[in-house]
């Protein structure tokens, strides 16, 4: 026996041998019960071992003979036809691959659990309210004083542990000089044991390091960091760091696996919660944290979510005490917030938030893309069963099985399936990763685990044998079903099988143009986010965001400006708080004279004088600040403001007020400069805002100059490429102010981008599969035609014989398949109008409904379709009745 | 595979046309009225029978029902079906020709 058929022994032997045991058995007793002698039974009947090998060895050895001849009979048929199947394979293997790609993004992102003890008892409360712009959004972050509320309302049910957002920070383990950015995340001391996590060195971090602020200065770093960082070096443990002014000693590795809860990065350590400043600690306007709740075992979510709801109304009511000049609205929608508890046991990031949808949509396209592949290899396969006609006829003739025809079938595209599924496993292989690195900015690239485990092999392998079934069953089936007698007679009905072949090219256009149509949606989205107008000049602006350890007065601040701006190939410095679309912002409500504030929010943005020239923002009216000029009370509006406020009259020399977030009190401004619009919010889907820039030089409530440890020092440089600029301007920076230390350089070019950054991914991509779409299309077109002319050449030269034009054999092999390709067309654009609904919210100022955005894929589909038919038409025609007849 | 024994020409043909007169017979039931109707004169190798059904059962001719009897013990019981209908004829008329062959040279050599 091969070593095939023992191992399909092994799995299908024991039932077969039972019963075949039975059967003897069941012969001997009817042989005593005739009165013969057991002994000489039993020996007639030879030893029962004996049989027992012979009537296996019949019942499987065939089926297994069977199955091997099938394949090399198979693998002889994909050789005879070297060019279609390689095409179909290769079209097959890259549709498999995206799809497996797809699957492993997702998996890694969003399905994957984390690598803790029962993932699936891990939640996390998250807020669901109407935002700024009054849709409903959801957030999850949770200040630590709300935090410690919910933890002891809800002690009995469940363990809350307190995560904060992944921080990159600079930390050094000697001078100030060697910075190294690593990802730390503030963690509840006790989520290492209620995770069931152990420590691969040292120990972890435990209740006890977390009560008391500032008294645990210790840190657990991960496997990861470990191996990266130190080369696993067990001296590790007793190391000492700084971050800011702040010393930590680490005491421990976490064990292999474990890199935090935020799917996406992969945090480097871990310090407790009360390390955090005992201001942000204490106070319960600051949200910094997300908080996990573990169910313990056997508890339901609902009660617990309803505990905590109850909670969370009584933290709000004490909250809005504190509201200082909060307009109607806005309070009415703070009391509308709800809690909920969503499960996390894969974890929760922004990430996943932010490209959950994206993800999906991708994974739409490409699955469409694999059955527009499947239904072109089922042609292929279909027509050439056409050819093999008269084989399986003549198979059934001489006692050929049904079953063993369609085992024949699905044998053969089965190989098909998995030689491309090979093929797509090493296309995922490279896809995946880069499709990853695509995601950040380049210098603070999203992290992703993608291991290729069995839970990716089970996923590939599942996808050849649906592939298999999806293109092979039907010819498995068709060719099973075929006539003996019609087929050796070369007779048999011809529409039938041209039935089959015309649905699933309707079937396949419908694909294409929806894959078409929504790729035509994300492009439009990408082009019109990226053209949205700045209102400022980004080329050749740099970003030295810069930080001291002690705070330096304003007047320091201005020396490095000039400084910097005595470096050759420097055009203009000024200093502002933070990049323009950076993220950050700092925003109010505004009040004038003295009137409630309405429910606008304004943004607020500190800027050295020369900021507006050095972002080339252009001004409209007043001026730009004076170098002595503070905050408060000068101010410069934009135009938004003037709309928002002033009925877009020209606001300069007018007064405004705002109530400070810290002291509660109301501060006046003396509108001084009013400019035209500039972006300085990082959505660049919402209009810019209503904003007022106050001067760099701030005093507090005594009138006493602030000094200030961060600021930004923006340089607009005079070469083409301000990067060139970056390192000597890093150098420049601590030459005159030691104190002062540049902690990121970015290009203001490529913040502007890292927004439009997933809509970029999705037109890459979205394109990238609508162009293999319309190749598939095309292919899968030209074949069908091909074939319809090879099969009708004897009609089309009777009919050119007796006479017919050139006119009417073109319409005679188009029209039907035209009309397929039209039919397709119009149901995709039904199924495009339904599903378009569903990814709205991905799109930016696109229609489904343009006519443009309907032209697009229609036209590409016709142009393919014409080109496709051009050769097989010119085929047609060219048929020479003569020779035809004569060939018969 | 299979060895050649005293009944491989005809064992299938016997089976068969047992069968299609009496559907549902166990084995040992075949292998009796083999030997009854013949006139004690045929005997079947008690060894051959089973792998020589599994193979006509593998190959489509027969199908076999698991049947629990009244004393509590399971029977396989046998029966044609329609490809070994087909295969009835098929050898029958095969066996025709042979005798008829064989009875030819008899008579004239």
């Amino acid at each position: 026996m091969s070593l095939g058929s023992r191992l399909v022994n092994v799995l299908r032997g024991a039932r077969l041998n039972r019963e075949i045991d039975e059967e003897l058995e069941a012969h001997l007793v009817e042989a005593i019960a005739e009165g013969r002698d057991p002994v000489e039974a039993r020996k007639a009947l030879g030893s029962a071992l004996r049989h027992r090998e012979r009537s296996r060895d019949v019942r499987l050895v065939s089926w297994l003979e069977s199955l091997r001849a099938d394949t090399v009979y198979g693998w002889r048929q994909l050789k005879n036809n070297k060019v279609a199947s390689a095409a179909a394979i290769l079209s097959l293997a890259l549709a498999m691959g995206a799809s497996t790609s797809a699957f492993r993004l997702m998996d890694g992102l969003l399905l994957r659990p984390l690598p803790v003890a029962e993932p699936e008892r891990i939640h996390v409360v998250a807020f669901e309210g109407a935002g700024a712009d009054g849709k409903l959004m959801t957030y999850d972050s949770s200040s630590y004083p709300m935090f410690l509320q919910m933890r002891s309302a809800v002690k009995e049910q469940a363990e809350l542990i307190a995560v904060s957002y992944e921080d990159r920070v600079d930390l050094t383990y000697g001078s100030d000089q060697e910075m190294e950015k690593e990802y730390l995340q503030y963690v509840s001391g006790w989520m290492f044991s209620s995770f069931g996590l152990h420590p691969a060195l040292g120990r972890l971090l435990s209740e006890s390091d977390d009560l008391k602020p500032g008294a645990n200065p210790y840190a657990v770093i991960s496997y990861d960091y470990w191996t990266r960082r130190f080369g696993q070096d067990p001296e590790v443990i007793g190391r000492s760091f700084r971050v800011g002014d702040t010393g930590y000693q680490i005491v421990g590795v976490v064990e292999k696996g474990f890199t935090g809860t935020e799917t996406g990065t992969l945090t480097s350590m871990f310090v407790p919660t009360m390390m955090k400043n005992p201001r942000t600690l204490a106070s319960s306007n600051h949200f910094w944290m997300r908080t996990f709740v573990q169910l313990k075992p056997g508890v339901q979510v609902a009660p617990v979510q309803e505990k905590l709801r109850a909670v969370f109304r009584g933290i709000q009511e004490e909250r809005a005490k504190t509201f200082v000049g909060m307009p109607k609205q806005r309070l009415e929608q703070f009391f509308s917030e709800k809690l909920i508890v969503e499960p996390a046991a894969a974890g929760r990031s922004n990430l996943q938030r932010d490209y959950k949808r994206a993800l999906t949509i991708l994974g739409a396209v490409v699955a469409l893309v694999l059955l527009m592949a499947c239904a072109n290899v089922a042609n292929l396969m279909t027509a050439q069963a056409a050819a093999r006609a008269r084989e399986m006829a003549l198979r059934v003739s001489i006692g050929a099985g049904r079953w063993r025809l369609v085992q024949l079938i699905l044998v053969e595209s089965a190989m098909r399936a998995f030689l491309a599924g090979i093929a797509g496993g090493l296309f995922a292989w490279w896809a995946a990763p880069f499709v990853v690195s695509k995601i950040n900015p380049p210098d603070d690239p999203a992290q992703l685990l993608l291991p290729a485990d069995w839970r990716i092999l089970g996923f590939g392998l599942a996808l050849a044998l649906l592939v298999t079934l999806l293109f092979g069953l039907a010819p498995a089936l068709r060719a099973s079903a075929v006539k003996p007698v019609s087929a050796l007679k070369g007779g048999e009905d011809p529409h039938s099988r041209r039935r089959l072949i015309h649905a699933l090219i309707a079937a396949q256009v419908t694909f294409c143009f929806l894959v078409l149509f929504v790729a035509g949606l994300f492009v439009a989205t990408f082009d019109r986010l990226s053209h949205q107008p700045t209102g400022f000049s980004a080329d050749r602006v740099l970003n030295l965001e810069t930080v001291t350890v002690v705070a330096q007065p304003p007047a320091y601040w201005g020396q490095v400006a000039e400084q910097l701006r005595s470096v050759p190939g420097v055009e203009s410095v000024a200093i502002v708080g933070w990049p323009l679309m950076s993220g950050e912002s700092w925003v109010n409500f505004i009040s004038i004279h003295g009137a409630p504030a309405n429910e606008v929010f304004s943004d607020f943005l500190s800027v050295s004088p020369g900021w507006i020239e050095t972002m080339k923002i252009p001004l409209v009216d007043g001026r730009d600040f004076r170098r002595e000029e503070t905050y408060p009370p000068a101010a410069i509006v934009n135009q938004a403001f003037a709309n928002q406020f002033f009925d877009g009259a020209d606001p300069v020399g007018k007064t405004i007020e705002t109530v400070d977030g810290a002291s509660l009190t109301r501060v006046g401004f003396q509108i001084v400069g009013f400019v035209q619009d500039a972006r300085s919010r990082d959505n660049m889907r919402l209009p810019i805002r209503p904003t007022v820039y106050v001067p760099f030089r701030a005093i507090d409530a005594s009138g006493a100059l602030q000094s200030k440890n961060r600021g930004t020092f923006v340089v607009r440089t005079s070469t083409a490429n301000p990067l060139a600029l970056a390192s000597l301007l890093r150098q420049e920076v601590p030459r005159v102010r030691p104190e002062f230390r540049v902690n990121r350089i970015r290009a203001q070019v490529e913040i502007n981008l890292a927004h439009a950054l997933r809509e970029r991914l999705l037109a890459t991509l979205a394109l990238f599969f609508a162009i293999v779409a319309l190749l598939l299309a095309g292919v899968g077109l030209y074949g069908v035609l091909h074939y319809s002319v090879l099969q009708r050449r004897r009609e089309i030269g009777i009919r050119m014989a007796v006479g017919a034009q050139a006119g009417s054999v073109v319409r005679l092999v188009s029209v039907e398949v035209f009309t397929m390709v039209l039919l397709g067309a119009v149901a995709g654009l039904a199924l495009g109008m339904v599903s378009v609904r569903y990814i709205e919210a991905l799109f930016f100022q696109v229609q489904a409904t343009d006519l443009t955005m309907l032209a697009f894929p229609s036209l590409s589909i016709l142009g393919v379709a014409l080109l496709a038919a051009l050769r097989p038409v010119m085929h047609a025609v060219r048929i020479d009745p003569a020779s035809m007849l004569r060939a018969e | 595979m299979a060895k050649v024994d005293s009944l491989q020409g005809s064992m299938d043909l016997l089976v068969l046309k047992i069968l299609s007169r009496r559907p549902g017979l166990h084995g040992y039931a075949i292998m009796s009225a083999i030997q009854v109707i013949s006139g004690e004169v045929l005997r079947v190798e008690e060894g051959s029978l089973y792998p020589a059904l599994h193979r006509m059962e593998e190959a489509g001719w027969i199908r076999a029902e698991w049947v629990t009897k009244e004393t509590g013990r399971r029977a396989r019981l046998y029966e044609l079906t329609a490809a070994g209908k087909k295969q009835l004829g098929a050898e029958e008329s095969r066996w025709q020709a042979v005798t008829l062959a064989v009875n030819r040279v008899l008579r004239e050599a």
